[in-house]
């Protein structure tokens, strides 16, 4: 009975906190997200290009961020951060330390990771553009920008799909690890819930149930969108 | 310009267009040695040769999507303008007049290339709409007047992978009229085609002629080559190897390698 209080939305129930938590590690994974599709799409083209000092500088990228662990680069960027933010902070005279926003840290480390593995998604549905399409709006004049508005930008989009949910799931689940930093959201909240109350098998089998609730719920989101694109494109997402 | 009054005089359309001595290179392979050709309003000119003469290819540098090496393409009168680089090649200086030009030769190609995420409707306003900014009310009554002359009219709503090859070279061929161009490029738009489908297009092909369209036609149709078109060009190796009416080149006029190549061809 208590450990129910303990989940409920009482006074001495964690489950507003956690809920709370759940909100959190969506902001910071959509926001890592549209972060990562920027980077991504950058590096996706970088990787197309022409020039080989631009597909050199795109495969770095690749290599760095999907091979280096993810809790490095939060590191790298909370600790990194900090430290121009506390050098900045003491040339306009404060004092001691400045920690980074964690949520801006977050956000843009687990954006950094997602953005190597969106470029690879981006470069792969680019390639299954039929190049013929492409050439037919060369053929009746588009222009360049117009092209890739118009022709090229959402076929990749309905191509990658299926790669950006899976993603998403990987971003959704490194944001844990932005945890470390002491942003509220759910992995952490879990972990302070568990720690305070000693119930360590409630609280972190609730937060695991939680990111299974928020990782199914995305899937069938995405499932939809595929279907709803498998109806009208080329019969499916196959090629035909 | 004196050669086109000349003609006009004689009682012939003036010229849609005028190219001359298109060569072009990929690599070390010459696969164009300087081919010229002037299509006159209404002239329906089929391109011969067997596979590797450089047919696709001369058809592909008329509207820039090659950029030839050497020559000068003229459409309606305006001339395109191209500048030599530091490499010796040729490159178009003026993109949007690229852009504009291609926007007056529409080109059918041999694999359709109907744009996979639109309807076919969609399709065929895409380019009046988008790129011709005319208005799109107008541009869907016209669309849907083609659709109907290609007689696909039900197909409107329907998404390119749902119609049969026929039904998806017919729709390409109304989007390229829907661009209302002053000529028209066909890149071997049968040639991708079960058998039993040709027909269908062909007959689309035919009313056009017959409606007195400017038409370019890179073809292996013999039938369609000879019955329908008003000129008959047969490209030897990157070469003209001969040239003339149909009853000229299917009678005794064309060339000894073409006789061979029609009798190969009819088998």
């Amino acid at each position: 009975m208590d450990q129910i209080m303990l989940l409920g939305f009482g006074t001495k129930g964690w489950g507003g906190m956690l809920l709370l938590g759940m909100v959190m590690t969506f902001l910071v994974t959509f926001t890592a997200l549209a972060i990562g599709a920027v980077l991504g799409a950058l590096v996706a083209w970088a990787r197309l290009s022409r020039s080989r000092l631009a597909r050199f500088g795109g495969e770095a990228y690749t290599t760095v961020f999907r091979g280096v662990p993810e809790l490095l680069v939060i590191y790298v960027v909370y600790f990194g951060g900090s430290t121009v933010v506390t050098s900045v902070g003491q040339l306009l005279g404060a004092e001691g330390f400045i920690g980074f926003p964690s949520f801006i840290a977050g956000a843009l480390a687990v954006g950094v990771i997602s953005g190597s593995y969106q470029a690879e998604v981006y470069r792969g549905a680019f390639q299954a553009v039929a190049r013929g399409e492409i050439e037919a709006a060369r053929s009746v004049g588009m222009p360049t920008l117009m092209r890739f508005r118009r022709i090229i930008a959402p076929q990749v989009m309905r191509f990658a799909l299926p790669g950006l949910g899976n993603v998403w799931q990987l971003s959704l689940k490194d944001s844990a690890l932005v945890s470390v930093t002491g942003l509220a959201e759910l992995m952490r909240t879990s972990q302070v819930a568990a720690g305070s109350t000693r119930q360590y098998f409630l609280f972190y089998i609730a937060g695991g149930v939680l990111y299974l609730v928020m990782t199914s719920l995305s899937n069938q989101v995405f499932d939809r969108a595929e279907a709803r694109v498998a109806r009208s494109f080329r019969g499916g997402l196959g090629r035909g | 310009m004196a050669d086109t009054a000349r003609k006009s005089a004689r009682g012939v359309a003036p010229l849609a267009l005028s190219v001359k001595g298109i060569h072009k290179s990929f690599g070390q392979h010459q696969v164009l040695k300087g081919i010229s050709l002037d299509a006159h309003e209404g002239d329906v000119i089929s391109i011969l040769g067997s596979s590797g003469s450089g047919k696709s290819t001369f058809l592909r540098c008329i509207n820039l999507l090659e950029t030839p090496d050497d020559g000068d393409i003229t459409v309606a009168g305006e001339q395109v303008k191209l500048r030599r680089t530091g490499d010796g090649h040729l490159q178009p200086s003026d993109r949007k007049q690229v852009d504009r030009i291609r926007s007056e030769l529409a080109m059918v190609f041999q694999s359709f290339n109907l744009w996979s995420h639109r309807t076919i409707l969609e399709n065929l306003i895409e380019a009046p709409v988008h790129v011709q900014k005319r208005p799109r009310a107008e541009c869907i009554l016209e669309a849907e007047a083609l659709l109907e002359k290609v007689g696909i009219a039900d197909k409107r709503n329907h998404y390119p992978a749902h119609l049969s090859g026929g039904q998806q070279q017919r729709a390409a061929i109304a989007r390229a009229l829907a661009m209302k161009p002053k000529a028209m490029l066909f890149d071997e738009p049968t040639s991708a085609l079960d058998p039993e489908l040709v027909g269908e297009v062909l007959k689309v092909m035919r009313t056009l002629a017959e409606e007195g369209r400017t038409m370019l036609v890179v073809t292996h149709e013999m039938g369609f080559a000879r019955d329908v078109s008003s000129r008959v060009m047969f490209l030897h190796q990157g070469k003209v190897d001969a040239e003339g009416t149909p009853q000229e080149m299917f009678g005794d006029g064309g060339s000894e390698r073409f006789r061979q190549f029609i009798s190969n061809t009819i088998r």
